[in-house]
């Protein structure tokens, strides 16, 4: 069964575009990358699997049961960290946590306790106090603590310091690991790259790429540095090429195509130096944004 | 904890605030009546040297004279209501715009409960911090009354009756401001909206008072439950019952309908 399943889902506030016409399944127990800039519809579409707005049309539905109508059984299934955290001020962390656990009517202390020390959250601080670092170990920790099968995490390390980044992507892992389901929003590529199986890229409230993360890198596409003088596009003799530059002596560009061809018409120059490489995800990403459909 | 809990216990700490705040009110008022009883010829004298229409904008001059218990009472009622009006139109306006007002509502209504069940909990404790509070206006009623009517004395049934209108008082001011943020895409300044809602609706029928006539008065709950008209009948006005009532219906449905399909803010 798919965990997430989205069917030319639609979301206008107004005649503003949220989301348009998305239609993708998340596959139970993998960590799907859903990646794109502000404004790509990522948000959107997490909230409007939680109900939290409603779809101008389509439909979306988490294990099977449709996202509107069996919300509330849905959400008892679903962990949820929102891109910006917001709780009540006035209370104690470990009441905010403990409110958030009589919603699931099973007793969540001892995971409470376990995700506060690998978190190093202090449980009895108050919330106004807490920096926004602290508040979003706070909605880790409210997103995690009864056990979710499915979560839908939205650029989750934002606020986050390297070290909790760490923990936190180790922690969601060993959740994977047991069965749980990670759906991860964000527009950090390198955790992305880091953590997920499969990705959609978002771009101004559509789907334009969903692949493995494995297919993405084996793309082809290769990065090439060549220390050389008086080399143009022209006498490089290569199609497929982009992002042809110079820069202190160094070409560089993008290629795409068999590597026998490279090097074939690299090798007709007279060059002091040569790196090919894969690019990072980013690298990819970027050049979607800028000459992938719109 | 459910959120009926939850929400009672973030009413509390204001709620006592406001019940005080009334029965200081109130008695603070009655407290003048022993000096204006004593000599109700000079109060008159003295009220004579006011423009008509001054008097009528405050609910002086009319058929029950501010000598007696029962018409100084309606005088003080008066600006009770205004307090209370206030304290329900905050209600009304905060109890479930407040999730979105300070961005807690991907918190709430991410967890497995339905709308309408967030809703019920919410009014449930909204209406209890209501009747808590009617229970005060109660007790500072009668308590400024036999504090300071001496051997004056009153007919119970009047005031009964127009304490009895203070919860149907309370459901106007809250259905109203509920159903405002139900329909505002946008957050209301609650404060702001709640006092404001309070006093123009007084101020209508204050007009109203002065210009004569009743279309003024048919959109005021002040016009509709008149101290005044109450204490003297010892009845409530059919009609204008009628219409606070229908209202509270309406807005109440209307608001509903449209919480329970509402697109709910984020932050980001």
């Amino acid at each position: 069964m798919n965990a997430i399943e989205l069917k030319h889902l639609t979301k206008y506030y107004g005649k503003v575009r949220g989301i348009e016409n998305l239609s993708f399944d998340v596959r139970e127990g993998e960590i799907f990358g859903f990646i794109g800039p502000n404004g790509a519809g990522k948000t959107t579409t997490i909230r409007t699997l939680l109900g939290l707005v409603f779809p101008t049309s389509g439909s979306a539905s988490i294990f099977g049961l449709d996202c509107i109508k069996h919300g509330t059984e849905i959400r008892k299934h679903v962990g949820y960290l929102p891109s910006e955290v917001f709780y009540y001020d006035q209370m104690k962390v470990i009441d905010l946590l403990k409110y958030s656990a009589s919603f699931f009517k099973k007793d969540c202390t001892e995971r409470i306790h376990e995700l506060a020390e690998a978190m190093e959250l202090s449980l009895e601080r108050k919330i106004e106090d807490l920096s926004y670092g602290n508040k979003k170990k706070v909605g880790i920790v409210q997103g995690l603590l009864h056990g979710p099968k499915l979560l839908l995490l939205d650029e989750p390390t934002s606020g986050l310091d390297p070290l909790m980044q760490k923990r936190f992507f180790d922690i969601v892992a060993q959740e994977n690991k047991q069965g749980v389901t990670v759906f991860f929003s964000s527009h950090i590529l390198s955790e992305v790259q880091q953590l997920c199986h499969r990705v959609a890229v978002m771009k101004n409230g559509n789907v334009i790429r969903l692949e493995s993360i494995d297919t993405l890198r084996q793309e082809n596409y290769k990065k090439v540095a060549l220390r050389s003088y008086g080399l143009t596009a022209e006498t490089l003799g290569l199609s497929n090429v982009t992002n042809f530059h110079h820069e202190n002596g160094t070409t560089r560009f993008f290629y795409k195509g068999s590597a026998q061809s490279l090097i074939q018409a690299v090798a007709k120059h007279d060059l002091t130096d040569v790196v090919i490489e894969d690019p990072s995800l980013e690298e990819i990403f970027m050049h979607y944004y800028e000459q992938g459909p719109a | 904890m459910t959120i009926l809990v939850f929400e009672l216990r973030r009413y509390m700490g204001s709620l006592m605030g406001w019940i005080a705040s009334i029965v200081a009110l109130l008695v603070m008022f009655m407290a003048f009546y022993p000096v204006l009883a004593q000599d109700a010829a000079m109060l008159d004298l003295f009220l004579e040297h006011y423009p008509e229409e001054l008097l009528k904008a405050f609910g002086m001059g009319g058929e029950l004279s501010l000598a007696t218990v029962a018409g100084f009472f309606a005088f003080s009622f008066a600006f009770t209501q205004l307090v209370v009006g206030a304290q329900s139109a905050y209600y009304g306006f905060h109890f479930m715009s407040v999730e979105e007002r300070e961005m807690t509502a991907d918190f709430l209504y991410a967890k497995p409960v339905s709308r309408p069940q967030i809703l019920l909990a919410k009014y449930g404790a909204a209406g209890s911090a209501l009747l808590i509070t009617n229970v005060g206006v109660w007790l500072g009623s009668f308590l400024a009354i036999d504090l300071f009517r001496g051997d004056a004395t009153y007919e119970l049934w009047p005031v009964v009756s127009l304490l009895l209108t203070v919860p149907v008082f309370q459901l106007f001011f809250f259905s109203l401001g509920f159903v405002v943020t139900a329909v505002s895409k946008k957050t209301v300044s609650v404060i702001g909206a709640a006092v404001g809602v309070s006093f123009v609706l007084y101020m209508l029928n204050a007009l109203r008072r002065i210009v004569g006539g009743e279309l003024l008065g048919l959109v005021s709950p002040y016009y509709h439950f008149d101290p005044n008209y109450i204490l003297l009948t010892g009845a409530w006005h059919p009609l204008h019952t009628a219409i606070s009532v229908s209202f509270i219906i309406v807005a109440n449905f209307t608001a509903v309908r449209l919480y329970l399909r509402r697109d709910l803010r984020s932050a980001t």
